[in-house]
C-alpha cells in the first residue's frame, strides 16, 4: 500500500489538538454547564446552586410540561406524516425521471431549503394573516356572490393550524431527497414484474415499493422527526399562546421567566429524545447493512 | 416513449407535483413580488417601487446589523475552514485511538437541537466565559462568532474529509521519491487537490452563519444584532414591505452563495466521472 503524506509526528499534533481542544472547550464545555445545571436550583436569582437533585426533571414530567412535551412530539408526528404523503409521489417522480427532469426536480425541492428559516416563516405569514393573501383572496371570490353576509376571514395563523402548515413547509425537503435516495436504489425490474404481473400502481406502491424502501423511508422519518421536533422559530412565529412547543418553553426558562435549571433540565429532555430517534435510525441502518 | 415507470408523464402525478411545488414557491414568490410594491399593505398591489429597497439602506440599524451579520460570517468562515480542514486531515490520515469517539464527537454539532446549543452558549457566555460587551466592534462579535465555527466547522470537516478520499496516494510518493519534503507536498499537493472542497466548504460555512437566528438569538446583545434578528424584531413589530425587501436580498445572497458551492461540486463531481 502506498504510504499516504505527513509521517512527521508533529503534524499529528498539529492537525489533532485545534479541532479537539476547540470541540471540548467551547461545544462539549457549553453542554456540560448546562447538564450540570440541570441538577441544580435556583437559590437567588442569579445564584444557581448544584444540588444533585432530580427535582427540574420530575417537574418537567409534570402534567403541565408533560403536555407540552406530549403535544411537540404530536406536532412533530403529524409534520412528518403529511411531509411523507407529500413527499413520497415526489420522490418517485424525481427517481424516474430523466436525467435533466431529475436535476431540475432536485434543485426545485432544495431550492427553498438554502432560503433562510426565518424568511419562509415570515412568508407563510404573510399568505396566511387575517388580512393575509388567502383571506384576501376569498374575501373577493365571496364579494362576487350577492346577497351573502359579509366575510368572515378564516383563522389560519396564531394557532395549532398554521404551526403544522409551518413544519411541513420547513420540513417538506428533509423528507423527499432521503426518500429519493432510497428509492433510487430499488430493483426497477421488481416494479415493473409487479405491474406486468396485474397489479395497480397503487398496489405495487404498497406491496413492493414501500417495503423495498423501508430502510430509506424510516431513515427519511427521523430526519424529519428530529428538527420538528426542536422546532423553535416555526411556533414562535405562526403558533399561538397554545400552541407553543417545548423549544419555546426553552427559550422562556433563560430568557423571561430565569429558571435555567429547568430550562436545562428541559434541553436535556429534548437531547435525549434527538438521541433516541437517532439511535433508531443507527440500528435499522445497521441490520440494513448486515443483510 | 413512456414506459410504466415513467410516474412524470401521468397526470395525476404532474398534478400533485404542481400542487407541491406552488405550496413550496408561492408563499417566496409573493413574498419577493410584493417587495416592489408601491404600498404599504402586502396584499394589494398598487404598481412597482423601488421605495422600500431605499428605505432599508436608510435605516442605519439594518445596514449595521448586515455589516454585522458579513463580519461574524467571514471570520467564523476562517475559523471553521482551520479547524474543518484539520479534522478531515486528522481522520482521513492516521488511526489512534478513540478515532471513532472522535467522528462520532464531531458529528454531534450537526445533529444537537439548536436550540440547545443556543441555551448552552448563553449559559456558557453568561456564566463561565463572559464577553466583555464593551470591546470595540468588531472584537464584540466574538461570542457569535465562536458559537459559529462551533457548528460551522463539523461541516466542513465532512465537506473536506469527502474530497479528501479522492486523493491519488502516489503523487505523493512520486513526489517524495523527487525530494519533496512533508511541507512541500502538503502546500504543492495536497492543497491544490483540496481546493474545491475548501472552497465549498468555506461557502457553506458562510451561508449557515449567516443564516442563523436560533443560536444567535441566544448568544447576541443589544449591540451585537445581526441581520436576521434584526429582520426578526421587524417581523414581531409589523408586517411591511420593508420586511419583505430585506428578506428578498438576503434570498438572493444565500441562493446566489448555494448555486455558486454547488456548481463548484458539480464540477468536482464531473471531473471524477470523467
Amino acid at each position: 500500500m502506498l504510504q499516504r503524506p505527513f509521517q512527521a509526528p508533529g503534524v499529528f499534533a498539529a492537525v489533532g489538538l485545534p479541532p479537539v481542544v476547540w470541540l471540548f472547550a467551547l461545544f462539549l464545555a457549553p453542554l456540560a454547564v448546562i447538564w450540570t445545571y440541570s441538577f441544580g436550583e435556583n437559590r437567588t436569582l442569579v445564584d444557581i446552586a448544584i444540588t444533585g437533585s432530580w427535582g427540574n426533571y420530575a417537574r418537567a414530567l409534570k402534567p403541565l410540561y408533560l403536555a407540552i412535551l406530549l403535544k411537540s412530539m404530536g406536532f412533530a408526528a403529524l409534520t412528518t406524516l403529511l411531509c411523507f404523503i407529500l413527499g413520497l409521489p415526489v420522490a418517485l417522480a424525481i427517481t424516474f425521471a430523466r436525467p435533466r427532469a431529475k436535476l431540475l426536480l432536485l434543485v426545485a425541492i432544495m431550492l427553498p431549503f438554502w432560503t433562510n428559516l426565518l424568511i419562509r416563516t415570515y412568508a407563510l405569514m404573510a399568505i396566511l394573516r387575517t388580512e393575509g393573501l388567502i383571506n384576501a383572496g376569498l374575501g373577493a371570490l365571496w364579494g362576487l356572490v350577492p346577497g351573502l353576509p359579509p366575510f368572515e376571514p378564516l383563522p389560519l395563523i396564531n394557532n395549532n393550524f398554521a404551526v403544522v402548515v409551518g413544519l411541513v413547509y420547513v420540513h417538506l425537503p428533509f423528507m423527499v431527497l432521503p426518500l429519493y435516495a432510497a428509492l433510487d436504489r430499488l430493483d426497477r425490474s421488481l416494479i415493473e414484474a409487479s405491474l406486468d404481473l396485474g397489479a395497480g400502481h397503487l398496489a405495487t406502491l404498497w406491496r413492493v415499493v414501500v417495503p423495498l424502501a423501508l430502510p430509506g423511508i424510516v431513515s427519511g422519518i427521523i430526519i424529519t422527526f428530529i428538527p420538528a421536533l426542536g422546532a423553535y422559530l416555526t411556533p414562535d412565529l405562526l403558533g399561538g399562546t397554545n400552541s407553543q412547543m417545548i423549544a419555546n418553553v426553552i427559550e422562556r426558562q433563560f430568557r423571561s421567566a430565569n429558571d435555567w435549571p429547568f430550562g436545562a433540565a428541559l434541553s436535556f429532555l429534548l437531547m435525549y429524545l434527538t438521541f433516541a430517534a437517532l439511535m433508531v435510525k443507527a440500528i435499522i441502518s445497521r441490520r440494513e447493512a448486515a443483510r | 416513449m413512456t414506459g410504466p415507470l415513467d410516474y412524470l408523464a401521468r397526470w395525476p402525478l404532474r398534478l400533485w407535483l404542481a400542487m407541491v411545488g406552488a405550496f413550496l414557491y408561492l408563499p417566496l414568490l409573493a413574498l419577493v413580488v410584493f417587495s416592489f410594491n408601491d404600498s404599504k399593505r402586502i396584499t394589494v398591489w398598487r404598481g412597482f417601487s423601488l421605495r422600500w429597497y431605499a428605505e432599508l439602506f436608510d435605516d442605519g440599524e439594518l445596514v449595521a446589523a448586515f455589516g454585522n451579520s458579513l463580519v461574524i460570517a467571514a471570520a467564523s468562515t476562517i475559523i471553521s475552514l482551520i479547524l474543518g480542514t484539520a479534522a478531515a486531515l486528522l481522520l482521513w490520515r492516521f488511526r489512534f485511538a478513540g478515532k471513532a469517539a472522535l467522528e462520532a464527537l464531531l458529528g454531534l454539532p450537526i445533529v444537537v437541537p439548536e436550540i440547545c446549543l443556543g441555551v448552552a452558549f448563553l449559559v456558557f457566555f453568561t456564566a463561565i466565559l463572559p464577553w466583555p460587551t464593551e470591546l470595540p466592534w468588531p472584537a464584540n462579535l466574538g461570542a457569535i462568532i465562536i458559537a459559529h465555527a462551533t457548528f460551522s466547522f463539523s461541516f466542513v470537516a465532512l465537506v473536506v474529509r469527502a474530497r479528501l478520499a479522492s486523493f491519488d496516494g502516489a503523487l505523493a510518493e512520486a513526489a517524495r521519491d523527487l525530494g519533496a519534503g512533508e511541507w512541500l507536498i502538503f502546500r504543492d499537493i495536497m492543497v491544490p487537490h483540496m481546493v474545491p472542497g475548501l472552497v465549498a466548504g468555506a461557502l457553506l460555512a458562510f451561508t449557515l452563519s449567516l443564516d442563523d437566528f436560533v443560536i444567535t438569538f441566544f448568544t447576541s446583545g443589544p449591540d451585537t444584532i445581526t441581520f436576521p434578528i434584526k429582520v426578526y424584531s421587524m417581523v414581531r413589530f409589523s408586517v411591511t414591505p420593508a420586511v419583505n425587501a430585506a428578506s428578498t436580498l438576503l434570498i438572493l445572497l444565500t441562493a446566489g452563495l448555494t448555486a455558486l458551492a454547488l456548481w463548484l461540486q458539480g464540477a468536482d463531481i464531473a471531473k471524477q466521472a470523467a
